[in-house]
């Protein structure tokens, strides 16, 4: 099964709507509960990403029954050191994202914990791809 | 502990999930961020928050936690209580700080969750 789902940088109303929608979809495929919760918190995750530092993001979602499969593409600034962004406590995130409850430099060592599989790939001014994988046995 | 007696113990109003209040809670997390929240692992959580957002409510959807209460007066709007219904969450509105809502039910022995 594949999804996408659009996700509009700086709209914090938005934020976690993929999410969301992804999360009712696992349920209704019985999905084992502690799965559900590891996918949709590093999703929820990435998505607050795009949506507090690049303009516009994509969610490719792909369902199968031993994987699912999410990249995550996004247009904007990009990361120029993604050994330091995922260090925990290391952020660049503005005042309104610390406002909203995140910034903290959380983000990425929760997906990180949270996936089977993680890879990021950057390029500055251009945008990021988070690519994570979770095995469903 | 009964959710009831939480809103008992705290004096507060509870803004949605009025229905729900006979279900029951294990462990208490106070926190104002949602990042901090994202880690935590343990089901049957309660949150006690200063953080009235709509990220709020996502936050606990994502977590699996069903019940929230906001602390220092602090208030759901109607976005937030309209997420949470659809969420079958139950929000809590309570005027005391974090720090009295926390001690009055660690004291009622809701447990912490680390």
């Amino acid at each position: 099964m594949h999804f996408e789902f659009n996700i509009e940088g700086g709209n914090f109303i938005k934020a976690g709507a993929a999410s969301s929608q992804l999360k009712k979809i696992l349920k209704q495929l019985n999905v084992d509960p502690k799965i559900i919760k590891r996918v949709v918190v590093a999703l929820y995750e990435a998505e607050v990403n795009i949506v507090a530092h690049a303009y516009s993001g994509v969610a490719f979602i792909d369902i199968s029954t031993d994987i699912i499969n999410i990249r995550l593409v996004d247009e904007g600034p990009g990361i120029p050191d993604i050994q330091l962004a995922m260090q925990k406590g290391y952020s660049t995130a503005s005042t309104a994202v610390r406002e909203m409850g995140f910034g903290a430099g959380m983000g990425l060592p929760n997906i990180k914990n949270n996936s089977d599989e993680l890879n990021i790939t950057s390029e500055v001014s251009k945008g990021t791809i988070v690519e994570m994988a979770f095995y469903l046995n | 502990m009964k959710i009831r007696e939480v809103v008992d113990i705290l004096g507060a109003k509870v803004v949605s999930g009025q229905n729900n209040l006979n279900s029951e809670v294990e462990y208490a997390f106070a926190s104002d961020l949602m990042s901090d929240v994202l880690t935590i692992e343990k089901d049957n959580i309660l949150l006690l928050t200063g953080l009235a957002n709509l990220q709020t409510i996502r936050t606990a959807e994502m977590s699996d936690i069903s019940n929230i209460i906001f602390v220092r007066q602090k208030k759901a709007t109607p976005e937030m209580i309209q997420l949470a219904e659809e969420n079958d969450m139950i929000l809590v509105e309570c005027d005391y700080s974090m720090y009295r809502a926390s001690g009055l039910l660690y004291s009622a022995g809701l447990m912490p969750v680390y």
